[in-house]
């Protein structure tokens, strides 16, 4: 399976995200230009975390207009997937690939930590090799990841379990306390209603060596070939 | 064509979450604005462009405001009146 793995201005995690599915997946993986009109054969698109356009006017404004982003959307929309990290994130929700967007933390500082996320749905192309609920610790950097959404777009994506990853502590509680950034409902990640389109604040390619912290972003990657396979 | 200047307010929509006013406000507070109640930061976009008359000057802007400058999401925006530049 061939990973694609866009480069924009300011990208800093495509690299991680290069050695996650290469060293640790042992796939391949391509670096694609964001000013470039092909996918290269990529069958999963990674949009990985950094700074694209120096996150001017609102992180992930500029970059969604990068000429690849048109292929990508058209990606998206065949049903392939398609995987949105931090920056990445944003980009999807200003690009209108996932409802919502990535606001300032609430306590408007720059986050960099450890935290950990809970399961909430393990039937997903990208969860289903953890269990239902299942506690991950996976590292958050970001200023800009307050997730919101009007409140009938958040009842509609818990009611279509698409909320897929919450903000929790060590018992698997979700509080304001494990809550690094003021997300609603502690929202860390989210899919489109496709289900091949997913959004995250945490680094789960930052999470897939004991070297680094934590091995438990390996399964995310395992699951999208696990389930392509089957 | 005749040269027109816009400027454009961005406000973050009202009813959500603002720290940055927050932060602000709490800060006037300290240095003895007491009686302020409310503050907001936005952003103040100008634009001079090229135009036929500043009708179109205006819808253009709008368009500009929907597509990019502003997040329909979180944010509301309001268009000054064009003027030549």
């Amino acid at each position: 399976m061939k990973f694609g793995i866009v480069t924009f201005p300011g990208s800093n995690c495509d690299y991680d995200a290069y050695h996650a599915v290469t060293e640790i997946l042992g796939e391949e993986a391509t670096y694609l230009w964001h000013k470039d009109h092909d996918l290269q054969g990529s069958d999963v698109i990674i949009l990985p975390g950094g700074f694209s356009y120096g996150d001017y006017l609102r992180a992930g404004a500029i970059a969604r207009f990068s000429p690849i982003m048109q292929e990508i959307a058209a990606h998206a929309k065949s049903g392939a997937p398609v995987i949105g990290i931090c920056n990445g994130f944003q980009i999807a929700c200003e690009a209108g690939l996932l409802p919502g967007a990535l606001m300032r933390n609430s306590h408007l500082q720059f986050v960099s930590a450890q935290v950990r996320i809970r399961v909430e749905n393990s039937g997903t192309l990208f969860t289903n090799l953890y269990e239902t609920h299942e506690i991950l610790r996976v590292p958050v950097a970001h200023g800009e990841g307050r997730y919101v959404a009007s409140p009938e777009v958040l009842d509609d994506l818990e009611n279509d379990a698409r909320v897929i990853f919450r903000y929790a502590d060590a018992k698997g509680n979700i509080s304001a306390d494990a809550n690094p950034n003021g997300s609603e409902r502690n929202i860390a990640g989210i899919v489109n209603d496709g289900g091949n389109v997913l959004g995250m604040m945490p680094h789960p390619e930052r999470a897939c060596s004991p070297l680094v912290g934590s091995s438990d972003g390996v399964r995310f990657f395992e699951s999208i070939l696990a389930r392509v396979a089957a | 064509m005749s040269k027109f200047r816009i400027a454009v307010h961005i406000t973050p929509r009202k009813g959500l979450l603002d720290p940055q006013g927050k932060a602000v406000s709490d800060a006037l507070h300290t240095l003895g604005f007491k009686a302020v109640k409310n503050v907001h930061v936005g952003r103040y976009i100008i634009i001079e462009t090229d135009s036929y008359d500043a009708i179109t000057a205006e819808e253009a802007v709008t368009e500009m405001c929907g597509k990019l400058l502003a997040n329909p999401v979180t944010e509301d925006f309001e268009i000054e009146s064009a003027v030549p530049a």
